[in-house]
């Protein structure tokens, strides 16, 4: 079985700093992988060289044995890839329903037939708007539809990118920190609703400090650390590993995540 | 909500019909500021389009100006045309103006923010100095459009009409944007640019596509200007207060709305008009328009119209809620003075 998602050897460094160095990885179609490993170790830039926000000094990433390396955000949008960053990045002005239409535009557009477009033609069609509202009451924030996106608190910020990332049906989906500052409730629904996603078919790439979220929804975990996979496995396996417990579990800031391991 | 908008359309339709009677007043004056007026509600609704709606402040604007300006003038000279067929000269400024805005944009929108701004005024002043020194343009002395033998009570009435309707086809322009795909893409850009590469949105193309459209606009209004103004001279045509004054009548009426710059140039066009009629040195009116904009910008940052409409919300919730108070029980659990307490910020937050 192929991966879905893989990276080959990826490097980059900023300034002097080498945030990966020979990187590979790998996300088998149909999982829920997650991708572990102290602060710094390189997560977020990965996400980064992966969806297109960042250059690759070396090495390359493929999306269904087809080479995406160096593409644009919006064309690695286009190919499937979705994703969420760790600081929430929702557009403030717009109310929700207004975010979920321009996640939708890429989709609406591939499904046009013929070469004229109107520009003009009102922002989200009825079928868009009813695809929205079905993914807002699948994630629970429906009732928030018509309000400005500044007026929703963190967590319920975190459910919407995560609604508008789904709306374009993305084939994989990164996830960079979900859990990460939203209250307990909130991440069982999270967790809960990646289940659901995953058994309908989306393959999901995580990165999380929270170790009971990590090893309880993931089925395959990666450790990064000094940019680097230094291993991959099942989380019975993982959490009992010695170069995971020296590279991650050790350091004195997880001792609160620790105690779940 | 629909006798909202019934009182709207309305209130619109007596002030179009106000605005289009002006010129039967037969005051010649009157007339004259007014086309000065319209120009202004037509250019800061221009300029709003790109800037509010991207977020991308522009102060090159005036390069559009001054394109359809001298686009105007050197085929007017060269073709020696007068009479009525000078108003159909105007969209081609407009044009030329447009095109001009693909390199410009392709050079300026790779940058944002401060940069962006610097990099306008950079392409702005180059074009100035291109304009006084390039002998084809007329350099200092610049272009005068053939004499045109209208009757003078009546002169400025074309003109009139002329920059209504583009001040009104720019205004129904934006609105058709805001709402549009294309609209909602600029306002994703406006909020976060890099997100809004991230699901799809082609920034770049659709960026530089409203700062065309915009330009169009401006440039049709410099074909004008050369006429109304009749001479087409560098310190005019590229005037660095032109570019001060739309961003101040967008920021007073309401950055980023739709009915914003339109208030903001009827308030402050005329105010400027006056202001230049009554102190003979014009530099007073200039240090009164900085001074101006300094005010606005740290006691109405975000204009007029917003500002206003929230007041009037708060004003409403806090009717309503008075209203229940008095209508109804208080629901059992809630302490007393609870639901007064609570401003209309604070309730919205509760839900989360």
């Amino acid at each position: 079985m192929t991966a879905l998602l893989r990276t080959e050897g990826v490097s980059k460094a900023y300034g002097g700093v080498q945030a990966l160095s020979d990187c590979s990885i790998e996300v088998e179609r149909g999982r829920i992988a997650g991708l572990i490993g102290p602060n710094g170790s390189g997560k977020t830039t990965l996400f980064n060289m992966i969806t297109g926000y960042g250059r690759v000094d070396s090495g390359d990433v493929y999306l269904n044995d087809t080479k995406i390396t160096g593409l644009a955000p919006d064309k690695v949008f286009a190919r499937g890839i979705g994703r969420t960053f760790q600081l929430t990045r929702v557009f403030s002005r717009l109310t929700v329903m207004e975010n979920m239409i321009v996640a939708a535009h890429h989709k609406e557009r591939s499904g046009q037939t013929g070469r004229f477009r109107n520009p003009f033609a009102r922002a989200g069609g009825a079928a868009t708007r009813q695809r929205a509202m079905e993914l807002l009451e699948f994630t629970g924030i429906a009732k928030l539809a018509g309000d400005r996106a500044e007026t929703l608190s963190y967590g319920q910020r975190k459910l919407l990118e995560l609604s508008y990332v789904l709306i374009a049906d993305p084939e994989i989906i990164l996830l960079d920190e979900p859990a990460g500052g939203v209250n307990p409730t909130l991440i069982g629904t999270i967790s809960e609703r990646i289940r659901e996603l995953n058994r309908q078919g989306t393959t999901f790439l995580i990165v999380e400090h929270n170790m009971e979220f990590v090893m309880g929804l993931c089925d395959r975990v990666t450790v990064l650390d000094y940019g680097n996979a230094v291993v991959s496995g099942p989380p019975g396996v993982i959490r009992n590993d010695r170069r995971v417990l020296d590279a991650y579990l050790g350091t004195e800031e997880e001792d609160d995540d620790s105690s779940a391991a | 909500m629909r006798s909202l908008a019934l009182w709207r359309a309305a209130g619109l339709a007596v002030l179009l019909a106000v605005v289009a009677l002006v010129p039967l007043a037969g005051n010649i004056e009157l007339t004259q500021v007014g086309v000065l007026v319209l120009m202004f509600v037509g250019a800061a609704v221009a300029w709003n389009i790109f800037s509010g709606f991207t977020g991308y402040i522009s102060l090159g604007a005036a390069v559009f100006f001054g394109v359809g300006v001298y686009t105007v003038a050197l085929i007017t000279r060269h073709l020696n045309l007068d009479g009525g067929v000078v108003f159909a000269l105007y969209p081609l400024g407009g044009l030329v103006a447009a095109l001009v805005a693909v390199p410009f944009g392709l050079i300026a929108l790779r940058v944002r923010r401060h940069t962006f701004v610097v990099v306008t005024i950079a392409v702005f002043f180059i074009f100035q100095l291109m304009a006084s020194n390039f002998s084809w343009t007329g350099g200092a002395i610049g272009i005068i459009p053939p004499f045109l033998n209208w009757d003078a009570a009546t002169v400025w009435n074309p003109f009139y009409y002329a920059a209504l309707l583009i001040a009104i086809v720019a205004a129904v322009l934006a609105w058709a944007i805001w709402g549009s795909r294309f609209g909602l893409q600029l306002r994703a850009i406006r909020d976060d640019e890099d997100r809004a590469r991230g699901l799809g949105v082609r920034t770049m193309r659709v960026k530089l596509t409203a700062f065309m459209i915009s330009g169009f606009i401006t440039g049709t209004l410099g074909g004008l200007y050369f006429y109304y103004q009749a001479d087409a001279l560098p310190q005019y045509a590229f005037n660095p207060f032109f570019d001060l004054t739309i961003a101040l009548m967008a920021f007073l009426g309401g950055f980023g709305t739709l009915a914003g710059p339109i208030v903001g140039a009827l308030l402050l066009e005329p105010y400027l008009g006056w202001a230049q009629q009554q102190v003979t040195n014009t530099y007073v009116a200039q240090i009164v328009l900085g001074a101006l904009f300094l005010v606005v910008i740290i006691f109405l940052p975000r204009g007029i119209l917003p500002t206003a409409g929230e007041k009037l919300t708060a004003l409403r919730a806090s009717r309503q809620r008075r209203a229940a108070e008095r209508g109804t029980e208080p629901p059992p659990g809630l302490p007393v003075g609870a639901s007064a307490a609570g401003s209309p910020g604070s309730t919205t937050r509760s839900a989360s």
